[in-house]
């Protein structure tokens, strides 16, 4: 059992015969089950779902969400996530009737509506990124790379082009890049950076040839720095004949800035859950809308929206096409919240929100780096790293680090991340913090660093104020326990 | 222009750049070569909208879609008409939710990691399996990366997909299929069930996916697929309707290795056909090679009972290329929605539930056969079946849209062999004067 400063499980409060749901009224009739399907087929044990009352249903979720932190909650500075404010507005857009409530395979007739939001959609997201024509198929980010990688697979292979193996990855890059090329079929170069943090020219230069499928790129990466040689990049793989991909997680900064079409790439993934407000959800849903450059349109995921004089279509008339790589069309009620979020914006918001990004996060370093380490004192675009290396040279880590911000009402920053600095510790601010909000979170890393160098027990011991302490991971991870198992006693 | 999603002020910005010691933002864009910078695009985006004329431009296009809460629908396909409790909506919109991230911190996500720990429980109770990940995109990619995984664990190349199982699934597992070059082998149905001999002539067989009910409605007999399937030293896969399940054996008690699937019917809204949220559960053997995001139980400094994120070792942040799959971000709200949807049934409600779907689409079926149609080969089913119809499927559609119904699928859609059957569905959201409607315009359609 629980101990009783613990919070139940949704199990521990079930009691047999209580329910929060009930069958609308039966006017059909009710036959009896042997008579519609053979008793082989029936379930020999019920399925133990919990049985509660809808107040209980209610006070345990509530209970649960007051364990857990949001934006809504407090500041999420967490780099390469974009945590920015999640409009209210977007939630009830998504929610109407004509939107939540209709079926992906009804006649065009009677979903014109979806098609000419999801086509508007496509247009502005080109006009956005620079690029040709976009796919809205993608779930999430990572499909998206995927996606966009087996794009260049396919455009390569129908040039008779099979010898194209190899992608590109800068050491810096997000870890979906190399997986998503490992799904993809292709295996991964590491390009490294240098001492400036942005990719090696020269180690660029001997890695790219005739094997080389792509270089999947984010800029600004994820060390917060624009690869200012991205036009000397964009050529070297040019000619040696590989494809640009732009990894768009990081596309907050560069919105009305730099496109990713004008910059060379061919390919580019947007996080629509990111720089568009979708939610992240706890984890998802996302949406990773996928554009490309004009001789990769024949390769696009089918179907497309397009637009006829009849009206709008799904055209599935695309021979060349990889096919499908999500059922349906995407995950469109993510796309209606960006697409809200888009139209609320407008052009001029949009270049705003990314040079007041860029503004927050300089505004942070500038009053951060004289505490911490900053491996890269350059201007930063939307987010940007520090080093805990100072820190850890007087026994603090920069985990600790972290954990003491709890203390504070803060989500920490993303930390070991990028794996090429020391002790990482990457912040994004977003455009949607406040000055105060800022300079509060500053004072706390400075208090932080103090406490450091004068009282490190309470870093070290951190958190102090959270509903658990530090978490055993290594017994989860040697002991798995998956699931709830009714009479269980897993600890002591 | 103001925006009320920007606090920035001038007075900020000021005191902002002079903290940095920049004279403007365009100070800190400096590296950015000249050649690549916009040139003022964004204007094509359009202007900015308060939110009232917001709400009128969306509201104008989504009332051009006929919406299934003002027609009835007899469409289902892998996207179900279910009733959401009230509940479901109003726990999803507690922010702390909706507005985190994954729980990367466990001491400020113990809210969702225990969201999720239960919904693995929940779904592992319902499938009769060992482990259920956190969520997948949906159930159509689980089902892909179900495929990619036997093809892993089992070193062979040959993906076999039943006729059963949804079309969209074989195209999707397709593509995937492209990038470590796999074979793709289908086994045809007859009579409506999978043609399982037809195992006997393909060589290297990694997996065999079956759909359950299958995608035209039918309950095959899953232990016989699974017996036939391990004798051929394959991965016996299964994509199962979750609602079904309130009814149906376990796949868990019928050999599945892998059971995958969509939670859709659990509280989440049609949304045009996403997001969903997919579900992916397997047996301990293959739990180290799932893919995605896993919570276990574990303590705290004190011996509380807490919740982590567990066994990264298999994930992309971690082992990068070599990881299981290079899915990151997931569908963590649905599955949350899913798991409300799933208390709030409760043990004897998912049944009833599950029942209520069967007698509806069971009266259905009855009230067809005695207005002269035709079931395709009928048999066990849960909540779909195919009805044959006098004309083009299509057609039928249209008309049946002008009568103020939204018909169930045309199998032309898929299969240009089938173009006048019909792929019907009834939920529990039917009522019997809806069944008599729709029967009646199928009816009508004779004489047209």
């Amino acid at each position: 059992m629980h101990k009783s400063s613990e919070q139940t499980l949704i199990f521990e409060i079930s009691k047999p015969g209580r329910v929060a749901y009930a069958l609308p009224l039966a006017t059909v009739e009710e036959a009896a089950i042997e008579d519609m399907l053979p008793s082989s087929f029936i379930r020999t044990e019920d399925v133990a779902l919990p049985e509660v009352s809808e107040l209980d249903l209610v006070r345990h979720y509530t209970a649960l969400s007051n364990r857990n932190h949001g934006v809504d909650s407090g500041f999420y500075p967490l780099g390469s996530c974009t945590m920015k404010y999640n409009p209210k507005i977007n939630e009830d857009m998504a929610r109407l009737p004509g939107f939540a409530h209709i079926h992906p395979l009804q006649p065009v007739e009677s979903i014109q509506g979806a098609l000419g939001l999801m086509y508007d959609l496509q247009e502005k997201l080109a006009v956005i990124t620079g690029m040709d024509e976009v796919t809205l198929q993608p779930a999430a980010g990572a499909h998206g790379e995927w996606t966009g990688l087996m794009l260049i697979k396919a455009y390569h292979q129908a040039r008779g082009d099979f010898k194209r193996t190899k992608v590109l990855v800068p050491d810096s890059a997000h870890g979906t890049n190399p997986a998503s090329a490992s799904v993809a079929g292709f295996d991964t170069v590491t390009v490294l950076s240098d001492e400036r943090g942005l990719v090696d020219l020269e180690d660029l230069k001997s890695k790219v040839g005739d094997d080389t499928a792509a270089l999947m790129l984010t800029n600004p990466n994820t060390l917060g720095l624009f690869e200012s040689d991205i036009v000397e990049i964009a050529k070297a793989v040019h000619e040696a004949g590989g494809k640009l991909y732009y990894d768009g997680a990081n596309s907050n900064a560069i919105m009305g800035i730099a496109r990713p079409g004008d910059m060379g790439f061919d390919v580019v993934h947007l996080n629509l859950h990111k720089t568009f407000t979708g939610p992240h959800g706890g984890g998802g849903p996302g949406s990773g809308p996928v554009g490309v450059k004009q001789d990769l349109i024949p390769y696009l995921p089918k179907p497309i929206v397009a637009k006829t004089e009849e009206g709008f279509i799904l055209d599935y008339d695309r021979k060349d096409s990889i096919g499908r790589v999500k059922p349906f069309y995407g995950n469109f009620g993510i796309n209606v919240r960006a697409y809200s979020y888009i139209r609320t914006m407008g052009g001029e918001g949009l270049a705003r929100v990314s040079k007041e990004a860029v503004l927050n996060a300089n505004y942070m370093l500038a009053r951060l780096k004289g505490a911490y380490d900053a491996p890269y004192d350059v201007y930063c675009k939307h987010e940007f790293v520090l080093s805990g290396r100072r820190q850890k040279a007087l026994g603090v880590r920069t985990l600790d680090i972290a954990k003491r911000l709890l203390d504070f009402g803060y989500h920490p920053p993303t930390i070991y991340f990028p794996l090429n600095v020391e002790e990482c510790i990457m912040i994004e601010p977003t455009e949607t913090e406040s000055k105060e909000t800022l300079d509060a979170f500053c004072d706390a890393m400075l208090q932080i660093a103090r406490e450091v160098e004068e009282t490190p027990d309470v870093v070290l011991n951190a958190p102090h104020t959270t509903v658990v302490k530090r978490m055993d991971e290594t017994l989860a991870a040697r002991k798995p326990v998956l699931r709830y198992q009714p009479k269980q006693e897993v600890h002591a | 222009m103001d925006f009320r999603y920007l606090p920035m002020t001038q007075e900020d910005e000021k005191e902002m750049l002079q903290t940095i010691g920049a004279n403007s933002i365009e100070d800190l864009l400096a590296d950015i070569p000249a050649s690549v910078r916009d040139k003022g695009t964004l204007k094509e985006v359009g202007i900015p909208l308060p939110e009232t004329d917001l709400i009128r431009t969306l509201s104008k296009l989504a009332d051009q879609n006929m919406n299934t809460k003002q027609y009835p629908s007899f469409l289902g396909a892998g996207i179900y008409d279910h009733y959401a409790p009230a509940v479901v909506n109003h726990m999803l919109l507690r922010s702390e939710f909706y507005t985190a991230y994954t729980p990367y911190q466990p001491e400020i996500s113990q809210g969702e990691l225990q969201a999720i720990f239960e919904f693995q429980t929940m779904i592992c109770e319902l499938t009769g399996m060992d482990v259920a990940n956190s969520s997948m995109y949906d159930g159509i990619t689980a089902l892909a990366e179900a495929a990619m995984l036997a093809c892993a664990h089992k070193k062979k190349k040959t993906i076999v997909l039943s006729d059963g199982v949804h079309p969209e699934s074989h195209d999707v597992v397709r593509t995937y299929a492209k990038g470590p070059g796999l074979n793709v082998e289908t086994l045809a149905l007859r009579d409506g069930e999978t043609a399982i001999e037809q195992l006997d002539a393909i060589d290297d067989v990694a997996c065999v996916i079956v759909q359950y009910p299958n995608f035209y409605g039918r309950v095959e007999d899953l232990q016989a697929l699974a017996d036939a399937t391990h004798a051929k030293g394959g991965l016996f896969i299964v994509s199962a309707n979750p609602l079904a399940l309130g009814l149906l054996e376990a796949p868990g008690k019928l050999g599945a290795d892998i059971t995958i699937g969509d939670c859709q019917p659990f509280g989440i809204p049609q949304s045009f056909g996403g997001p969903t949220c997919g579900y992916f559960t397997t047996t301990k053997a293959l739990m180290r090679k799932i893919p995605g995001r896993l919570v276990g139980q574990t303590v705290d400094e004190d011996g509380k009972r807490g919740f982590v994120l567990t066994l990264q070792a298999r994930e992309q942040h971690i082992r990068r290329d070599k990881a299981t799959s290079n899915i990151c971000s997931n569908q963590a709200l649905n599955a949350l929605a899913a798991s409300i949807a799933m208390s709030a049934f409760g043990k004897q409600g998912i049944r009833d539930l599950a029942v209520r779907n069967l007698q509806t689409a069971h009266a259905l079926k009855k009230s067809l056969k005695a207005a002269g149609f035709r079931i395709v080969d009928d048999g066990p089913s849960f909540n779909e079946f195919v009805v044959e119809l006098p004309i083009d499927a299509e057609e039928a559609s249209r008309q049946l849209l002008k009568a103020g119904i939204i018909g169930g699928l045309p199998l032309g859609t898929y299969d240009a062999n089938r173009n006048r059957e019909m792929l019907v569905c009834a939920t529990e959201l039917r009522t019997k004067e809806e069944l008599d409607q729709f029967v009646s315009a199928l009816g009508g359609l004779t004489h047209a």
